[in-house]
């Protein structure tokens, strides 16, 4: 099987071509064909010589995949589904918004870290995707043009496949690559410590944190990772790191109702948020096959949000997007991959 | 020192490395920090590459830590360690995590290695009242049986989907649990193993009328 271009930075291409006994500069010929200007086949790069392409040929493909699936809501929200390695499959969400048009990247193929109310994590972890695949999501979206932002906040845990986002982020951010500003770019953590700190460091891409509680006990119960990386540590974290003007934080809390919406709860987030200038975006909670979760009714919502914003708390209802074509993260994918996966034993 | 992927790590020798089943270590060292029965150490063999978290399987009175892994194809952390010998450098972070156990009454339940914070429990005074369920896929992956058996008789059930055996439920622990007519809602219920065990598990646990606030989970990663 050939190895693929698509996804390689510009440092691992020109690995590539000096192996192959071309000149160091072709690196870069090859980064504008890959990431500037859309082509679909070696030969079409024009300014390498046709020895070059032929050799490049016998080895590598460019490997990028189209979408196989889409649905599109009544609100312009679309659903694509891309395959991925071993017959497996993975979602994008698509979300126009005014002059805003932002896509929903998947990091991974399932998740490992099984979260309560997440139905993403009913497939259990299937595979990590490659910077290649992950930046696929972005390229071969139809509406790539109309892009004004990426949230790494699909399938999948970013922090649990480290490598491959930073090498995704180094090419949509670089001079070579796409040449975003970062600042359009938020990656989303339930919040591996190690991982996130070294993508504090590594990467200049806003953070989003899934909160969900600011209290330990209730984390626990729906989010098996508090257990490894509990919230006092990872709030430590956060406030140690030096933020600067221009990078934001944000924390991602889906209202449960009787479980995360009490005064209680206000409280301690404004406690625990005290000296971070940051933002929570309050999600509504769409039920999920099974779950004992349920969200609370509009009006508690916006009462929540209230309660926050007199505590000095920047915070914001997410709009519901794409409710009639299975917005949940995963749901898609769920359905396809269940046409292929074999039960596991345990 | 560091790793790459930040945690503080100590330097420890080997005491011994056993192979447990095919592709199954204990893997042993000093005891150099104190810890909880259940938490988690992160190891790696060589400081240049990122470590892994694994649970620790000793109790928390004994002099030496044990940690229990399966070799993963292509993985190259768990294919050096089962080459190391007594004597070996390892690194090891400070024991961490809070999938603790308590004395309360509850259901342990664990896949393949995932017996290993249940193992220290066990072997920290913390296992009356409880019952564990193993599931496994052979017989062999049933990692201590033969003390879990004498310990817990009728409250130990190993669950083997792909062979028969004596005193063992032919069949994944889901299937077991499936089976049962009722569950003790007031308990609390431990899980562990991978993403998609934990995540069947606890549904079948709320189906049957489990609250979710008595079940606490631990996924490999």
């Amino acid at each position: 099987m050939k190895d693929k271009l698509f996804g390689k930075t510009l440092s691992e291409l020109q690995e590539i071509v000096v192996q192959e006994g071309m000149p160091a500069f072709v690196a870069g010929q090859i980064s504008d064909w890959l990431y500037k200007k859309h082509i679909t086949e070696i030969q079409e790069m024009k300014n390498l010589s046709k020895v070059n392409r032929t050799k490049l040929q016998e080895k590598y493909e460019i490997g990028l995949n189209l979408p196989v699936k889409v649905q599109t809501s009544i609100d312009g929200t679309k659903k694509y589904l891309y395959p991925a390695a071993g017959k497996k499959f993975i979602e994008s969400a698509y979300i126009p918004d005014k002059d805003r048009a932002t896509l929903c990247v998947s990091s991974q193929i399932g998740c490992k870290m099984g979260c309560l109310f997440c139905m993403t994590g009913k497939q259990g972890f299937q595979g990590q995707l490659s910077a290649g695949e992950i930046v696929n999501q972005i390229h071969s979206l139809p509406e790539f043009d109309k892009l004004t932002n990426v949230v790494y906040m699909g399938m999948g845990e970013p922090f649990d496949n480290l490598k491959e986002v930073l090498k995704s982020l180094e090419i949509m951010t670089s001079e070579w690559g796409y040449g975003w500003s970062p600042k359009r770019i938020t990656v989303s953590t339930i919040g591996i410590i190690p991982a996130m700190q070294q993508f504090l460091t590594e990467s200049k891409a806003h953070l989003a944190i899934s909160l969900h509680s600011p209290f330990e006990d209730d984390r626990k119960k729906i989010m098996p990772i508090e257990n490894v990386y509990p919230l006092p540590k990872l709030l430590q974290a956060i406030h140690e790191f030096e933020w600067g003007k221009q990078r934001r934080i944000s924390f991602e809390y889906i209202l449960f109702k009787g479980f995360n919406d009490s005064q209680r709860h206000v409280n301690e987030l404004a406690k625990i948020l005290n000296g971070l200038k940051c933002r929570i975006n309050l999600l509504r909670f769409h039920p999920i096959p099974d779950s004992p979760l349920e969200s609370p009714d509009e009006k508690a919502i916006v009462e929540f949000r209230e309660k926050l914003t007199s505590k000095g708390i920047t915070t914001t209802i997410r709009a519901s997007r794409g409710q009639d074509i299975f917005a949940a993260c995963g749901l898609l994918s769920t359905k396809e991959l269940q046409k292929n996966t074999e039960p596991i034993d345990f | 020192m560091s790793t790459k992927d930040g945690y503080k790590l100590f330097q420890a020798n080997v005491l011994k490395l056993e192979e447990i089943a095919t592709g199954v270590f204990v893997l042993s060292y000093k005891k150099l920090h104190e810890f909880i029965a259940g938490q988690v150490v992160a190891i790696t063999t060589d400081l240049n590459d990122e470590s892994r978290l694994y649970s620790i399987a000793s109790g928390v009175r004994e002099e030496e830590v044990r940690i229990l892994f399966n070799v993963v194809p292509e993985g190259k952390l768990t294919t050096q360690m089962s080459q190391l010998v007594e004597g070996d450098q390892i690194f090891i972070s400070k024991p961490f995590g809070k999938f603790t156990g308590t004395k309360e009454p509850a259901y342990w339940i664990a896949a393949g290695t995932g017996i290993a914070p249940f193992a220290s429990m066990f072997y920290s005074g913390l296992a009356s009242n409880k019952v564990l369920i193993h599931g496994g896929r052979t017989l062999s992956a049933f990692y201590f049986r033969n003390v879990f058996e004498v310990y817990f008789d009728d409250n130990y059930i190993p669950c083997c989907s792909q062979q028969s055996g004596q005193g063992v439920f032919k069949g994944r622990l889901t299937e077991y649990l499936k089976s049962l007519n009722e569950l003790p809602p007031e308990h609390k219920y431990y899980l562990c193993g991978s993403a998609e065990m934990v995540v069947e598990t606890r549904d079948i646990l709320i189906q049957k009328g489990i609250p979710f606030k008595q079940i606490i989970a631990e996924i490999y990663f």
